[in-house]
Formats: structure tokens, sequence, C-alpha cells
């Protein structure tokens, strides 16, 4: 046991945690924060992606302690108050899910991937969500929404 | 996952005492590898000594070398103006790992020390005749990948960095399990000069290797037209669900011939 303390979309968190205890856990049953999904718990499905300073990545595949000191925001930080992000509001738009589980994960490897690269292609977006796996939608409107997600963050493509 | 003690020290030295005060404890880098296999509840270490704060992720240009440090992040691997210079294959290799999100967490050192027998890096380390520091000695490539998730490292020994040579010409070409994007076989091959090296990951039985018959029939004719007549044989290849020997051992030969095309 140990306390960790970490920036969670913005608000410092503090809590007494378990050296065993994953990041995702952290978030959803420590702190309360059951918008980052687990999905497979094998690092594969990517409904967990979190951005860890400014990157994405799985939340179940890091330990809290790990992530002592850090700035990490989740899903629910991403909205400004009641305006969504706009990528939240491509995927609105576009109906970019179906059941809507791994919604969360694909949403926030969009953002890192589209920050990174604003005029990202069909191609790259394609690529760039190899770490997120949807088992309703195909990935098409997935694909259309990241897609109007960039335009709407500057994106010339 | 098994309890288990969380330490981060902030240099090598201290990583080494933390180890050493704990009867099985075990270094973690990136932890991509290490923390599925503790949920899976395959290990059980009485502690993880965290070295990313050991300042070991620093990428230099050292003339006839490029020396990267262990805590490299695939990510940054594969951004890097620096590598993308002096061994563009590299870097190539380092984008191709896993997804974004293992590439922002895994790191060099990582993949080395684990030798996985489909890790793209064991591949570049042994092609590009690398040399592995650690923190108490440096050895070569040739020497230091021993067997399938077995290295010449010692339990109280940490990779610090990694020197490649410098090739005059390299490639890295993999055929990707589709699902995890491990190497079902990946070929590096890297020309210095009259000589060539071809290493082979995902399809050896005791983990990466190097091809001889392929480096010389490379070595007097640098071209894919050269490997026809090579042989692959396929005992001592790996057979399971996604390939079976045979199938690998057509996959070295089609990755190779891809790679000096």
């Amino acid at each position: 046991m140990g306390e960790i303390s970490l920036k969670l979309n913005g608000k410092v968190e503090t809590r007494d945690v378990a050296d065993n205890t994953l990041l995702v856990d952290f978030i959803r049953e420590h702190v309360g924060l059951t918008g980052t999904h687990v999905g497979c718990d094998t690092s594969q499905c990517g409904a967990c992606v979190i951005h860890l300073d400014g990157v994405s990545v799985k939340a179940c595949t890091i330990l809290a302690k790990q992530a002592e000191g850090a700035d990490i925001t989740t899903i629910e930080g991403l909205a400004n108050g009641d305006e969504l992000h706009p990528m939240q509001e491509a995927f609105h738009e576009n109906h970019g899910l179906q059941c809507g589980f791994c919604t969360p994960g694909m949403v926030m490897s969009a953002v890192e991937m589209v920050t990174k690269n604003k005029d990202i292609s069909e191609d790259e977006i394609r690529e760039g969500l190899e770490g997120n796996i949807c088992r309703c939608t195909g990935y098409h409107n997935i694909v259309q929404s990241v897609k109007a997600g960039a335009a709407k963050m500057g994106g010339k493509n | 996952m098994y309890s288990t003690k969380y330490v981060k020290p902030n240099s090598t030295t201290e990583a080494l005492e933390a180890i050493k005060s704990l009867s099985e404890g075990k270094f973690l880098a990136g932890g991509m590898t290490l923390i599925p296999t503790l949920k899976q509840r395959l290990a059980s270490p009485d502690g993880l000594v965290d070295i990313s704060g050991c300042k070991l992720d620093s990428i230099a240009d050292e003339g006839e070398t490029l020396k990267i440090g262990a805590m490299a992040r695939h990510i940054s691997v594969a951004e890097s103006a620096v590598v993308k210079m002096a061994i563009p294959a590299l870097a190539k290799l380092a984008d191709g790992i896993g997804d974004r999100q293992v590439r922002n967490r895994g790191t060099l050192g990582g993949s080395v020390a684990n030798n996985d027998p489909s890790a793209c890096y064991p591949s570049a380390v042994l092609a590009l005749k690398a040399t592995v520091h650690t923190s108490n000695r440096s050895l070569a490539a040739d020497d230091f990948f021993t067997g399938m998730f077995e290295t010449a490292l010692e339990e109280d020994e940490i990779i610090e960095s990694i020197s490649f040579l410098k090739p005059t010409k390299a490639n890295y070409v993999k055929f990707p399990n589709p699902a995890s994007r491990y190497a079902m076989v990946g070929v590096f091959v890297a020309q210095f000069g009259d000589e060539v090296r071809v290493a082979v990951t995902g399809a050896g039985e005791g983990g990466v290797f190097r091809h001889q018959e392929m480096e010389s029939a490379l070595s007097s004719n640098f071209s894919a037209d050269s490997l026809s007549s090579v042989n692959i044989v396929s005992d001592g290849l790996i057979s399971d669900l996604h390939a079976s020997a045979e199938y690998r051992a057509n996959l070295i030969k089609e990755m190779t011939k891809r790679a000096v095309a």
C-alpha cells in the first residue's frame, strides 16, 4: 500500500492504493470515473485507452503507481462542460458506434492520433485504430467519425 | 495479479540495490509484456523495480554507431530524426511494433531483455552487430541471445543502452500476425560493405537466429534473385496455430526477398 497522487481531468486525486492496483481500477473503482471501460483486460481491445501525459495508453496494462504525478485525461475530461469535444461530436453525428462499449477508447485513440497528425488519411486512421477493437460496427462509421473529427479539429482531409 | 511491491529508483545504482533486496524481483520497463504476464499470474515476483526513472532513454548518433537507451520507447525510436537519418530501417521496425498504445509504452530494452521469439527488435540487434551495454559489461549481439525468452543477462543486470552499428544499407520486413502484430516471420537484412547479415525472428524454436546461407548468397550478390537457390529448411522452426514450420520457412525466404528488393 502507499499513497499516490496524480492529476485526473485537471483535478488532483490522492488515494491509498495497493502496489498491484491497475491504473484502470484506480480510475474506475477508487475515483469512480467509469467512462473508461475494461473490455478484454488483456491489453488487446483498447476500451480502456486514456491519455497519460498526452499519449494514449491502455490503462489496464499500467499500474496506478507507475502513473504517480502524471497528468491523465479520460473520456470524461474531453468535453468542456456541456460542449462536446469535436471528436465526440463527430462520433455522435456519424453514428460511429453501435453498443458503445468500445467508444471511449476509440475516441481517446482518435483524439491522440489527430492531435499528432491533423491532416490524417483514411489509411492512417485505420492503422491508428489497430489497438482498438469494435465487435459491432465493422469500423466503417468509426473511421468516418475520426475523419470528420479531424476536419473539425482543423485538418484538411 | 498476486500482491507485489513497487519501487521506482532514480538511478541504475539504486535499481540494482533495490533488486538485491528482493528474493525474486523483476525489473519493470514499459511493462507491455510483464504487466499482462503478472495479470495472468504467470509470474509472481515479490517486487517490481521500475527503471523508467533511471534516465536511460537517450538516443545519440555516435559516428560509427547509433546508441539508444534501454528505456527509449518504440514511439521515440520510430519518430526520432536521429534514428531516421542513421538507420531508417530501425525507425521502420519500431513503427511496426504492436499498436500505437504499445508503441507509446514499450521499450527497446524491455523487448530485447525479454527476447520473445516473435519480437521484432532482437532481429535488429543481431543483424546490426549491436553491442548491448548492461550495468556491468558490454555484450556482442551474437553472445546475447541464448534461446527462446533466454539471454545472457543475469537476474540483477540491467540493459542500459544498445549501440547499433550503422550499415551501408538495411531493411526490415515482417509478416505480422494480423491480430497481435507480432512477427509470424520478420527478417532484418543489413549490409556492411561486402558483408551481409540476415537475422530472422518469429520463426526459430530457439528464438532469433542468423541465416548463414542467405548471408553468403547476399554477400556475393545482393539481390532477391540470389536467394532463389537457397534452401530454407523447416527443422527447428516454430509450428503453432498461426503457421506450420514449412509455411514459416517459405515466409523467411519471401520476407528476405522483399527486404532486399
